[in-house]
């Protein structure tokens, strides 16, 4: 018994003092940190996992290697994990970031911001002298709450309405010129595809309650509907008005009618047959073009919007500079030769996704007029719109997520209480900052 | 009984054994690492792994729910104000962490008994098979080793509004289908985790089986019992402290239920209705950036199932325990 007291004893002691050590971890002074700044060297970056990205990180890596003996650059896919927002959060927590990720999701920038494992880009001299210029009026979206830049706006994927012109076609509907900019054009047409057997369903985002689904099936319309409005303005919720509960009231419409599935597919529902329309962007393309006979035209609103109005969700990818990187301005170097007008060119040309760029058509002419298919989402580049900004970024597009599957997926309740329920919920969020 | 009770007096009266007398003072290093300095060394690899791989993190975790605190880079100067139990009271006030808390709870109370009663005839019954034992045992082991992502592919087709089990039942398939039903998603997702989870408790049955001796069985085949009355009069007692197991592992592990709300029904879908705490934590800690008020709802959950492990223990393990 006396044994057992002394061995908990000691091991409760040992226990303690390793918890006492942990929680004094962490704090302390960033002391090297200005040095990093002006440091230059070897480093390392990620990049997304996708074949075509790959591609064009390797070519990239290749390109800078070759001109920059003393700095090279070791380029990886990001690690596997749930998801890459959860693979880098767990990295800077560690301090193995990486100097570069190429796939920095908007939502998750502030959180990585607030938890000091971002460099803010405009500590450079020409930080964001080069963003503002690059990215034109669009940069300002990506500016955090309290100044500065902490991601490098990339690549876009406006999103746009892609639909299967041989199942319209099969339904009787006009594929060349459907009629989807309306929404009563688009549930008219809905209707037609699935009572006339053409589609199980016409349109089948997935319907399950992840908060990033949001941007594939609310945040479009919306942005469509409010003419470029983002979720939140002047730091409150702007989707609970008029023009939230139209985009709520069309799409509860095509759950109610079954022109949607309220249950997951597995698998592509547009790919499949399962879906005669989708709501994706141009990285599809590729994904579709030996599967689908395919059209794609911008998303619907009310009282139809002219394409070259309407707005739609960026689905923009950007890149972060990690404060864990020990040569920073080797890694802001690097990072401007990968965003320089070569660069973009190539990652047009290699994944068909839209840097994120300034008179994006007029800069690359020959790349848009040899790829007529792609024309359309390089003009729909500039006119995006992204997530709220800030460290809360995820738990309001889960309240809105929230609201959403309950009273326009499942259709319980109402649906206007339901969003003006979320939107006090973003309107708390938004004043925490 | 009688036996245990004796040697409990035994090692009362005198405790350091025939060498130690009562008014010599032991070694130093006998007061320290006891009267087998040995069996402490040995042991010392097991406790400081309990201490740095479960007493750490959790000691951790209390410190995190009484702070505002979240996940810094290193040298980073962050602000974690101490907080009290604030995070607790928003935890426990939550509508959204009580629901997961019911929702665990309706998990529970099918999966944990079905969990038993399948596992103990089934090992029953396999253990009197002779023809095709081994590969009866490896079936029922083949979901437990399977991993989840692929064994719910197949439950989602099952289980979808087009699938199989709504093609057999016809007409009185359930609308909406199982697992997008607000009151079928959970007792589904129950069925799921028992049948995946079933080979491994069969296999502490059978293990325990082992040590029910025969002589038990004869008697009471004397007596007149027959396989039902042998089944409750010697199998059900004769495995109790398997059963003690059994019912603790299945409430610790169905209490941490995290993948199946992730992917079999799309996010604890639809509408919470399989949110479970450990995946409300993940939501909370790692996607919303807030881990102390994660921690809080982990520190609850950790009380919650120890409260009904020792309830479990006190009730089904007799007086044995």
């Amino acid at each position: 018994m006396q044994r057992r007291t002394r061995i908990a004893a000691t091991a409760t002691a040992a226990v303690a003092l390793l918890a006492l050590t942990a929680c004094s971890g962490g704090g302390g002074g960033g002391g090297g940190a200005s040095d990093a700044v002006s440091a230059r060297g070897d480093i390392t970056i990620w990049y997304s996992n996708n074949e075509q990205e790959v591609a064009w990180g390797k070519a990239m890596v290749e390109a800078w290697n070759a001109e920059n003996p003393d700095e090279q650059v070791t380029g990886q896919e990001i690690p596997a994990g749930k998801s890459s927002e959860e693979v880098i959060g767990a990295a800077i927590t560690a301090g193995t970031a990486p100097c570069l990720v190429f796939n920095t999701a908007p939502s998750a920038v502030g959180q990585f911001q607030k938890q000091g494992g971002l460099v803010d880009l405009a500590s450079f001299e020409d930080g964001a002298s080069y963003i503002e210029e690059r990215s034109g009026e669009s940069a300002a979206q990506y500016e955090a709450p309290d100044g500065g830049y902490f991601q490098m706006p990339w690549k876009s994927n406006p999103v746009m309405i892609f639909y299967n012109k041989d199942m319209f076609a099969t339904a009787g509907l006009d594929p060349e010129n459907p009629e989807l900019s309306t929404y009563d054009d688009f549930l008219a047409t809905s209707r037609t595809l699935v009572e006339s057997g053409a589609a199980p369903f016409a349109i089948n985002p997935a319907p399950t309650s992840e908060f990033f689904q949001t941007q594939f099936d609310f945040l479009p319309l919306f942005a469509a509907e409010t003419g470029g409005m983002g979720l939140v303005e002047d730091g409150k919720a702007t989707f609970a008005g008029d023009e939230g509960i139209a985009v709520a009231e069309f799409w509860k419409t095509l759950y109610d009618e079954g022109l949607s599935g309220r249950e997951q597919y597995q698998g592509d529902a547009f790919a499949d047959g399962e879906a005669a329309m989708a709501i994706v962007g141009p990285w599809a393309v590729s994904v579709y073009q030996d599967a689908v006979n395919w059209g794609a035209v911008p998303v619907p609103t009310s009282d139809g919007t002219a394409p070259e109005d309407t707005y739609t969700f960026s689905d923009a990818k950007n890149v972060g500079l990690y404060s864990a990187c020990e040569n920073q301005a080797t890694a802001w170097d690097v990072l401007k030769f990968a965003t320089s007008e070569e660069q973009d060119g190539q990652l047009l040309e290699l994944t068909g996704q839209m840097p994120l760029r300034a008179n994006l058509p007029d800069t690359y002419p020959d790349y848009f007029e040899a790829n007529p298919a792609y024309t359309q989402f390089g003009d729909q580049a500039a006119r995006t719109v992204e997530v709220p900004a800030g460290s809360n970024t995820v738990e309001m597009l889960q309240d809105l997520r929230d609201a959403y599957t309950r009273a326009v997926i499942s259709g319980e309740g109402d649906l206007e209480e339901a969003l003006t329920a979320a939107a006090e919920k973003v309107d708390a969020l938004a004043e925490e900052g | 009984m009688s036996s245990r009770t004796l040697g409990r007096s035994a090692g009362v009266t005198n405790p350091r054994g025939p060498a130690g007398g009562a008014g010599r003072k032991p070694p130093a290093t006998q007061r320290v690492f006891g009267k087998n300095p040995l069996g402490a060394l040995l042991s010392a690899p097991y406790l400081l792994f309990v201490a740095l791989v479960f007493a750490y993190p959790l000691i951790f975790a209390v410190y995190m729910s009484l702070h505002d605190y979240f996940f810094s880079a290193p040298g980073a100067t962050v602000d974690r104000p101490f907080v009290g139990i604030d995070n607790y009271v928003e935890a426990l006030t939550d509508p959204e962490v009580l629901r997961s808390f019911l929702n665990v709870g309706v998990f529970l109370i099918i999966n944990v008994p079905l969990t038993v009663v399948l596992s103990i005839v089934l090992a029953t019954a396999l253990n009197r098979v002779v023809h095709l034992r081994a590969f009866l045992r490896v079936s029922f082991y083949v979901p437990y080793v399977t991993a989840s992502v692929a064994v719910v592919g197949v439950w989602l087709f099952m289980f979808s509004g087009g699938g199989l089990i709504n093609t057999v039942l016809g007409p009185i398939a359930p609308d909406p289908s199982w697992l997008i039903n607000p009151t079928l998603a959970m007792p589904t997702i129950a069925l799921f985790v028992t049948w995946k989870q079933l080979g491994f408790f069969i296999l502490l049955y059978l293990a325990a089986l082992q040590n029910v001796p025969n002589e038990l069985y004869e008697s009471a085949s004397t007596d007149g019992a027959g396989p039902v009355r042998s089944f409750f009069s010697v199998t059900v007692p004769g495995v109790r402290p398997a059963t003690v197991l059994v019912l603790v592992l299945a409430t610790i592990t169905g209490a941490n239920l995290f993948t199946e709300p992730y992917l079999l029904t799309g996010g604890g879908g639809p509408n919470g209705a399989s949110t479970s705490p450990v995946f409300l934590m993940y939501q909370q800690g790692l996607q919303q950036g807030k881990p102390g008020f994660a921690a809080a709802i982990g520190v609850v959950l950790v009380i919650v199932v120890l409260i009904i492990a020792l309830l479990q223990n006190r009730f089904a393990g007799g007086k044995e325990q």
